[in-house]
């Protein structure tokens, strides 16, 4: 007992301190697995927050094997603007209009799982629905008959666990359907995954990689037209306190899932590779919770 | 061999100690810095604090990702970027109340606090002054204090949009029953 009580107050201290250890403290619930709603072409299980819009401007330069005369691709690009809205923490709403294929897309996804620090929550999880209208004017390349045939759906669960503040990895299984394809010989449903991360670099950029798998074959019938290739997608997140920027390099032109899952022609062999960027704008419209904290 | 001694140790001491024990749960802790922007603001209501009435010393310990701002944006810059919470999870403050107190007369006094604030990694010696009020079941504490980023090597590069303030300023309220094990 004298023994303890010769002590200092600053072990005294410690031991109240570690009487705090014991104490609950809730669930810590991990943040910012991706700094985007996307890993870079595809979702990442990130969503909006509540009352929170973000404002995304992605761009795909043309093909950088496209020579001189074409400035490496720089002449020409495709763009998606979308707007996406966070109803919830959980719940994520958008919608969204790209100039290749002129297509509209509009999507919700939901956050079912968050990873904490308990052990029946290792992972977050969330669902991801989208569908596509392909308005292009119907052409022998695509006739269409109907609107209906110009309709994409698409349906994901993405899967995501951040290791350490440096590494995020995410599987994200794929089922895409078309209710009209492009080739004839590529069946109206195509099932994948795909697994993408990231590695941070510093605070304020990582390093991204994605790449998506599709089933080319179920049993001995193959179900994909061979022009179409898995998308390999690689970036750089860069994060300046209001905007991300994302900057990549991807086989893939489109910027939605019909396009980079279903319809990617480039070969990053022969450098029928595309340059791009994202830029994502986060506003606040939570009014009410602002006063709350002075 | 080290972990069975301390364990020990600690145990003997909390049987000690355990009836001059205070103890806060979910105790709050905001901060508010004023920016040409934006208002950056942040509050956590998990924070734990312990209050040996005997030596007077106080604990305060809070799970920095637990902090909830009004902009989400701003949670996770603060988390990803500022406090680095996945490297530096838990802030506290330890120390010795200087005046004498005595817990068993209900009423206010100013007390000032000196110990040591340890956040983002960097501990710093600090005098906290609070006022601290003895009622009928326990006590309230309230404090106010100011915490200059380049203390805590909190760094605010300068290529960002958001500008924020070099000091911030902090606001505690505690509310302090008997201490009794949770089960």
């Amino acid at each position: 007992m004298l023994f303890i009580l010769s002590y200092g107050s600053a072990i005294a201290q410690d031991d109240l301190l570690k009487m705090l250890d014991n104490e609950s403290t809730g669930p810590l619930y991990a943040t910012a697995t991706f700094k985007s709603t996307r890993v870079i072409n595809g979702q990442s299980v990130e969503t909006i927050a509540k009352k929170h819009l973000d404002f995304r401007i992605s761009h795909r330069f043309g093909a950088l094997n496209s020579g001189f005369s074409n400035l490496w691709g720089l002449d020409e690009s495709r763009i998606r603007i979308g707007l996406e809205y966070g109803l919830t923490d959980r719940l994520m709403i958008g919608a969204g209009r790209s100039s290749y294929q002129k297509t509209y897309d509009y999507f919700a996804k939901y956050k079912l799982l968050r990873q904490s620090n308990r052990w029946f929550e290792p992972v977050s999880i969330a669902v991801f629905a989208g569908a596509y209208t392909n308005t292009m004017p119907t052409s022998p390349d695509m006739k269409f008959y109907n609107n209906l045939e110009r309709q994409m759906y698409v349906g994901q669960v993405l899967i995501a666990r951040k290791f350490n503040d440096r590494v995020s990895i995410q599987l994200s299984p794929t089922f895409l359907h078309r209710n009209k394809t492009e080739s004839q010989i590529d069946e109206n449903d195509v099932f994948g995954t795909g697994i993408g991360g990231r590695f941070k670099l510093s605070k304020r950029t990582s390093f991204n990689a994605e790449y998506f798998y599709t089933v080319k074959k179920i049993g001995t019938a193959y179900v994909r037209d061979p022009q179409y290739k898995d998308c390999l997608s690689l970036g750089f997140d860069i994060e300046t306190g209001g905007h991300v920027f994302q900057l990549h390099l991807s086989n893939s032109r489109g910027m939605i899932e019909n396009q980079f899952i279903g319809a990617t022609t480039g070969s990053w062999g022969k450098g029928d590779i595309f340059y791009g960027f994202n830029i994502s704008r986060v506003f606040s419209f939570d009014r009410d919770a602002k006063k709350t904290h002075k | 061999m080290k972990f069975p001694l301390i364990f020990f140790f600690s145990l003997v001491m909390g049987n000690v100690l355990a009836q001059d024990i205070l103890i806060a749960r979910n105790a709050q802790i905001s901060f508010f810095s004023e920016t040409p922007l934006e208002n950056i603001s942040g509050l956590n209501k998990n924070v734990t604090a312990i209050l040996n009435t005997k030596s007077n010393d106080i604990a305060v310990k809070m799970q920095v990702v637990q902090f909830e701002f009004p902009n989400k944006l701003m949670q996770e810059h603060f988390n990803e970027n500022y406090l680095e919470s996945d490297k530096y999870p838990a802030a506290s403050f330890t120390g010795k109340i200087q005046e004498k107190v005595d817990f068993g007369k209900e009423g206010t006094q100013t007390i000032t606090a000196k110990g040591i604030l340890n956040m983002h990694g960097v501990a710093k010696e600090r005098t906290l002054t609070g006022k601290l009020t003895i009622t009928k079941t326990g006590a309230n504490l309230v404090c106010d204090f100011t915490v200059p980023l380049t203390d805590h090597k909190i760094e605010v590069p300068k290529l960002v949009f958001e500008k924020i303030a070099e000091v911030i300023a902090v606001k505690t309220n505690f509310s302090f029953v008997p201490y009794e094990q949770k089960k």
